[in-house]
């Protein structure tokens, strides 16, 4: 059985080679299969299993066996390797080794909107079609920095595009060809949110226009494999056929991971995730993906922080990353979230194993930063029988070091591929690292060599001062230079010596004279022994501090994450906006989330009773148009983009949410922007601070969209840059949407009628809306356009739910109020563009006198936090009374979302988001103390004055981390100064 | 026959304005006003309460409280109303852009580096539907400023109700705006430099050419002037004491060399616009006397790690360090200039006492800007620029003005918007 077993292997082993049946010219044929044993070696044949004094027999470039009792064939050579550790080579799995950067698509002076490509998919960014494997070739140099760095197998891929194609799985060995090195030239599919760019087509021009083209590729894909497109499609059938392979996605940072994992979610893929080395900020959630991640290592550099200007620019955020990501590996591993490491990120391979140990100093375990650079690969590729460890019939890829892989004195002698040796550092080199006495005729120096074995530095003293030296050590031959003593001049010192005895080194010198001589030096021993207990002291974790994360994990983030509270309000002025009015030296209980009670002398057992004499208690503030929180606003790639959603790009770190609170705000619809006729569906949040981009999201608000009209969808404002995308008039927006109501009626009628179809994302989100279950807020400003959607809408039987903007809604109010149309405007803007020329700050005042649900909203980020300001505007123009006005904030935007049955009063049963002033709420005066969402204490006025002096002290402490890292002579990185990313409607 | 003539004019009033849309200057004050029992806040940081404001041929007379004769006077009951000196608008672009995205109605940013020789005020524009907005706000007074270049230009100061900008100018050629130089630069992300901001490398030559503008018009203002070098001529009035020179700059950095600047330069009179890290500052500024121009404080901390209400309350760091300031414009969007009032309000929300607040937008800016002397405050023998709220004019709940004078004349508190508000309320009424 055995000899069966071993035949097996052997025959393996010639089907590896896989040239024998290639004619030989050169010569006559020359294979040779013996076996090679390496012995008494610690043996690490997987990260979990060591064996002492073990060997390891390989034949052919695969591992026959291994184990205490290996039993030797006579056609054997036996290496010795007493001492020494034998690791399973790394796997990098996100590479792009040996393929061909593709070519960018030249510039031009109009925007591309249709495909370059014909018979395949519609878009040229997706490319499953493509294969790392053509246009890939060997690059010996590159495979050499890997190799060094510990790799011997990499999965390479065409790093372009949003769906990319297969990758290949390479073996790092210069010996042999690719007949041998391709492991595998199918072993995964990659996909990203970047576009191509060898095409410049607009689409998509957003992260979420990537996200749900993925999304709708799928589903095109699914139709496509029925048999159902006319045409043919090679992309579409590449997609088909990659399908069984791991899916590999680039994210880069832990809210892309989120994001990316729930699009697999939907098309029933569990995606592999690259990281982006921040996913300790949210572990939990990363956690909840059950993904398994590829983690880049790319530790960012301490800031220059010596010129105190530039130094107040950097962010508590960025001074954090800093400290904190270096844990990052160990948060995943303490969390047994799976994931593998990647040279991706870094500018060259040398700069891997430094990170890596300084991973394990911030408390990776070293056998869980093992695993993540072989199993956990392997695993991921569904290749652990052949790479990632040393089992017997695996790959013969190892390492052979001086000790234990991780222990930063351990010099990695070999990096074997395919039973192939390639020497990093030679095993016979004589470490001469250490302290010696240098005396040469009659002078007594003090030589210190230390740095790697292959790259040695020397330090050499006389008395006080260091002369200026280099060391070099080749086969065993040392050679030493520094100055001489006397530094008015420019002479050396030029030492030579063959290493016999690393204790006591001997050799010729030739003086500055020209004078030879000879020179002693001999290791002092006791310093030595004293340097490695320092250096132990420094390794311990006590040393490393790292700063607690919090939620958001920047200035004025929580520590915890906030919980609901039983709060008693006592003696406020309370806005009801019911039927109660206003009501004065009233109590307010929240309860479990909600608006409990509601009078006079209330008491409640185990609640916080907050004195509210003479403050005001209202619900709290709802924005029906904001962009704050987004990652991204609009899809401008096409004139329709009712396939996207800002609920997929969501961002909860965005510090404007804190500001919101600030004013008082505790909902907030994140709408697409203007720059098409049909953008994007909307997501409708409650800015709970700290919570993850998910628990943000108003689970209880119906869905909505955004349309818009005017200017910005015929882009008269873009130049001359974009003159061809239809609309370019008014005359055109109508048309737009007559088609695109027009063919979404057809398809539902085809989905209605039980015949196949294509499932279109797009077309899906319009019968939503004519079905009346998707709600229209649309950008609007001149009479003309607002009649023409009203009567567009008529035409396919549905309503339109709000104009916001809705600047000339004045002189339409009796139409609005006919078509039961709501509106959400600005107090006061007008002047910035020709189509508000007509724009009034009565507008407001006058849709309301007519009956219309009126709302003010911000579009604006700064204005957000001023909502109960512009709130008071509508009584300076057009006279509106002080409740009326205040619900123009508050409940009528919660009409308009229909989120009115939850929030946007204070009454019993309604969610208790809710704002405590310490003033009229619309008055000039009025600050916002505490603003709570859903009993939660999101906002405290008390809070952020502790959270500022929190932020200063350590701020100020990680600065003189900071320059304490300079000083120790660690790379800094230069000062940049980031500017807050706003968006507005037109932001592109 | 009078009625229906009466009629007549009417519906041609009403036709004119609509279609021309500017309100008609009103006509110089013939009579005495006597504005009766309102509270009068003077501007400097008084109140008087149950006031008796006088004012004849276009300048006040008396501001006393109680009882003053107004016998042979108009009067003005404004029992529980309140009295305010116009407010000043500093750093606009009013009369000069129309609509900011509309390429045609925008004057304000001349081409070149160095040309205070150019003048904002020739393109004053008194037809100017923006300006008209400013009026039933209480901004009754503004100062218009060229924005391009290193040296903009000239502005100039004008009170806004007037048929041309010869009877709209207050204060002709104010002073010089200069943009200091920024001590970042934007990374050229194209060339694949991150595309943040970073240390600005030319900041010292930029610097420098400024100096030797400097230096260069001073030596040619010395000799015989020939031949004639239009931008050094326009310098004139910074080295005789006639013109300020406006620095446009908000870094700490920026601030600190921008005052030694002018000092080296021996330029006195100098106000820094913007100043929003003037805080980091105050002592120099302090021993200079500089007086600062900050931001509306509309507007967002500098960066995530700032307090949300840094913009809010900066006015009142700068007040108690006993710095001069007053309110302007700068880069917010030109419609926005109406809402002044509501900037200096979140002042006085976030620390300020309110009449300091008020001073923000009246006699603090009357005296940065050069023209206490005749406007800023309620006092006798001044301009009787002012203006009667219902109440708080700080406040956009009560900022509802009844009547506004300039120089005397009541002035119409109509615009474009309100003839649309009426005419459209009034479809509604009978349709």
């Amino acid at each position: 059985m055995k000899q069966l077993m071993t035949l097996f292997l052997v025959m393996c082993g010639i089907s590896l080679m896989a040239q024998d049946y290639f004619p030989k010219n050169d010569g006559v044929k020359a294979e040779s299969h013996n076996y090679q044993a390496f012995t008494n070696a610690t043996l690490h044949i997987s990260p979990t299993e060591t064996i002492k004094n073990a060997t390891l027999l390989i034949r052919d470039g695969k591992v026959i066996n291994s184990g205490k009792k290996v039993s030797i064939p006579e056609n054997t050579t036996v290496t010795d390797l007493d001492g020494k550790h034998i690791y399973p080579s790394f796997v990098d799995i996100y590479s792009n080794f040996g393929v061909k950067k593709p070519k960018r698509a030249e510039s031009s002076n109009s925007p591309q909107y249709d495909a370059s490509r014909e018979g395949y998919y519609w878009n040229d960014h997706i490319r499953p079609e493509q294969n790392a494997i053509e246009g890939y070739a060997f690059d010996a140099k590159t495979a050499s920095d890997i190799r060094e760095a510990g790799f011997g197998v990499v999965n390479t891929h065409i790093a372009d595009g949003i769906i990319r194609g297969t990758g290949s799985l390479i073996a790092l060995s210069p010996s042999g060809t690719d007949a041998s090195r391709i492991l595998s030239d199918r072993s995964a599919q990659y996909l990203s949110t970047s576009k191509s760019i060898t095409s410049r087509q607009s689409y998509p021009g957003s992260l979420m226009g990537a996200m749900a083209l993925i999304r709708q590729v799928s589903y095109d894909a699914e139709w496509y494999a029925k048999g159902l497109s006319k045409t043919k499609d090679r992309s579409l059938e590449a997609y088909n056929n990659n399908k069984s392979l791991v899916q590999i996605i680039e994210a880069g940072s832990k809210l892309n991971d989120l994001r990316l994992d729930k699009v697999g979610n939907d098309i029933n893929t569990q995606y592999v995730i690259v990281g982006g080395g921040d996913e300790y900020e949210a572990i939990q959630d990363i956690k909840a993906t059950n993904a398994t991640f590829i983690i880049p290592i790319n530790f960012p550099d301490a800031f220059d922080m010596e010129d105190p200007i530039m130094a107040n620019t950097v962010t508590l955020g960025d001074l954090r990353q800093w400290n904190q990501k270096p844990s990052n590996p160990a948060v995943l591993s303490k969390n047994d979230v799976p994931f593998a490491f990647t040279l991706h990120d870094l500018k060259k391979p040398s700069e891997f194993m430094p990170n890596l140990l300084k991973a394990i100093e911030y408390g990776l375990d070293e056998t869980a930063a093992l695993a993540a650079l072989t199993t956990v690969p392997a695993r991921i590729l569904g290749k652990s029988e052949e790479i990632g460890s040393l089992k017997n019939g695996s790959y013969a890829n190892f390492l052979i070091t001086s000790g234990a892989i991780f222990d930063k004195e351990t010099t990695v002698y070999e990096n074997w591929v395919l039973g192939n040796k390639h020497e990093i550092v030679s095993m016979n080199t004589k470490d001469i690292r250490g302290d010696y006495e240098l005396k040469i005729a009659g002078a007594t120096y003090d030589l210190n060599i230390s740095g790697e074995l292959s790259k040695l530095k020397s330090t050499v003293k006389t008395d006080a001062q260091t002369l200026g030296s280099k060391i070099a050590m080749t086969d065993d031959w040392m050679s030493l230079t520094f100055s001489s003593v006397d530094t008015t001049k420019q002479d050396f010192v030029r030492l030579s010596s063959k290493i016999t005895n690393i204790e006591n080194l001997n050799g010729s010198v030739i003086l500055p004279n020209g004078k030879e001589t000879t020179f002693n030096a001999k290791k002092s021993a006791s310093k030595d022994d004293k340097k490695s207990e320092d250096k132990k002291d420094v390794k311990s974790d006590s040393d490393v501090k790292i700063f607690p994360v919090t939620y958001p994990n920047k200035a004025y983030g929580f520590t915890e994450k906030p919980k609901q509270q039983t709060i008693l309000f006592k003696n406020a002025t309370v806005w009801t906006n019911e039927d109660d009015g206003i009501l004065k030296n009233t109590d307010v209980l929240v309860k479990d989330g909600k608006i409990a009670q509601i009078g006079k002398n209330l008491s409640a057992r185990n609640a916080t009773e907050i004195d509210a004499t003479g403050k005001h208690i209202t619900a709290g503030v709802i924005d029906e148009h904001s962009h704050i929180a987004a990652s991204a606003v609009n899809e401008s790639g096409q004139n329709s983009s009712a396939e996207v959603t800002l609920e997929d790009v969501v961002n909860s770190d965005d510090i404007n949410i804190y500001r919101n609170l600030a004013g008082g705000v505790t909902t907030i619809q994140i709408l697409h922007g203007s720059a098409n006729p049909i953008g994007g569906r909307s997501a409708i949040i409650k800015p709970r601070w700290g919570e993850s981009a998910q628990n943000l999201i108003f689970a209880e608000a119906p869905k909505t969209i955004k349309f818009a009209l005017g200017e910005n969808v015929k882009q008269s404002n873009w130049g001359s840059y974009a003159l061809t995308r239809f609309p370019q008039t008014r005359m055109g927006v109508e048309q737009v949407y007559t088609d695109y109501f027009t063919r979404a009626k057809a398809y539902d009628a085809l989905k209605k009628s039980g015949q196949p179809y294509r499932r279109d994302m797009e077309l899906e989100t319009l019968v939503e809306i004519m079905n009346n279950e998707r709600f229209i807020t649309c950008h609007s400003y001149v009479q003309s356009e607002i009649n023409m959607l009203m009567a567009v809408a008529d035409a396919f039987d549905f309503k339109i739910n709000t104009f916001t903007h809705i600047l000339e809604g004045y002189k339409v109010a009796d139409k609005m109020k006919a078509h039961g149309v709501g509106a959400s405007t600005f107090s006061d803007w007008w002047a910035y563009k020709y189509e508000v020329n007509d724009a009034i700050p009565y507008n407001a005042a006058i849709l309301h006198n007519q009956g219309i649900v009126t709302a003010i909203n911000s579009d604006d980020a700064e204005m957000s936090r001023r909502l109960n300001q512009e709130a008071a505007k509508t009584m300076k123009y057009g006279g509106v009374s002080e409740e009326e006005a205040w619900k123009m904030v508050t409940l009528n935007p919660a009409k308009l979302l229909h989120i009115d049955d939850r929030v946007g009063s204070i009454k019993v049963g309604k969610d208790a988001d809710m704002v405590l002033w310490n003033d009229h709420p619309m008055s000039i005066y009025a600050k916002a103390e505490k603003t709570l969402i859903e009993g939660t204490v999101y906002f405290d006025l008390d809070r952020d004055l502790q959270a500022r002096e929190a932020i200063k002290q350590e701020k100020n402490e990680l600065t003189t981390m900071m320059l304490q890292a300079k000083n120790k002579g660690l790379k800094t990185q230069p000062i940049v100064k980031k500017e807050d990313k706003l968006f507005h409607c037109d932001t592109i | 026959m009078k009625h229906i003539n009466i009629y007549i004019l009417f519906i041609a009033l009403l036709i004119s304005t609509s279609s021309f849309a500017q309100q008609t200057p009103g006509s110089k004050q013939t009579k005495a006003i006597a504005i009766v029992g309102a509270t009068a806040h003077i501007g400097n940081g008084q109140i008087i309460e149950n006031s008796v404001v006088v004012f004849e041929n276009g300048k006040i007379t008396s501001v006393n409280s109680g009882n003053t004769n107004t016998s042979g006077m108009t009067v003005i009951e404004a029992k529980g109303k309140h009295v305010y000196p116009g407010f000043i608008a500093a750093n606009t672009a009013l009369g000069l852009v129309e609509v900011d995205a509309v390429r045609a109605t925008d004057d304000q940013n001349e081409v070149g580096d160095m040309i205070p020789h150019v003048r904002s005020l020739i393109a004053y524009n008194t037809e100017s539907k923006v300006v008209e907005s400013m009026r039933p706000n209480g901004i009754l007074m503004a100062q218009v400023s060229p924005k391009g270049g290193r040296i903009s230009g000239t502005s100039s100061i004008v009170q806004l109700d007037a048929w041309n900008w010869e009877d709209a100018s207050i204060k002709t050629d104010d002073g010089i705006h200069l943009n200091w130089p920024s001590s970042f630069s934007r990374g050229r992300w194209w060339l694949g430099e991150p595309a943040g901001l970073k240390p600005n490398k030319e900041y010292a030559n930029q610097i420098n050419e400024v100096t030797n503008f400097i230096t260069g018009s001073k030596t040619y203002l010395k000799g015989d002037k020939k031949p004639k070098h239009l931008p050094f001529e326009a310098m004139q009035g910074l080295y005789n004491g006639s013109q300020k020179l406006f620095i446009h700059v908000n870094d700490e950095k920026g601030i600190t060399d921008a005052v030694h600047f002018a000092k080296e330069n021996n330029i006195d009179q100098m106000v820094i616009v913007g100043g929003a890290e003037a805080y980091k500052v105050t002592t120099l500024l302090k021993q200079h006397n500089i007086p600062v121009l900050i931001n509306a404080p509309h507007s967002l901390p500098a960066n995530e790690d700032q307090d949300y209400d840094m913009p809010f309350k900066l006015a009142k760091q700068l007040h108690d360090a006993g710095i001069l300031i007053g309110i302007q414009l700068g880069n917010r969007e030109n419609f926005q200039t109406r809402n002044l009032p509501f900037y200096a309000g979140t002042c006085a929300a976030y620390g300020m006492e309110k009449e300091d607040a008020l001073k923000l937008i009246t006699s603090n800016t009357a005296k940065i800007l050069g023209i206490d002397s005749f406007v800023g405050t309620l006092e006798a023998g001044k301009d009787a620029t002012l203006f009667i709220s219902e109440g708080d004019a700080l406040d956009m709940r009560t900022n509802i003005l009844t009547e506004a004078f300039i120089q005397g004349r009541q002035i119409s508190l109509e615009s474009h918007q309100t003839e649309l508000w009426k005419r459209y309320s009034e479809k509604y009424k009978n349709p």
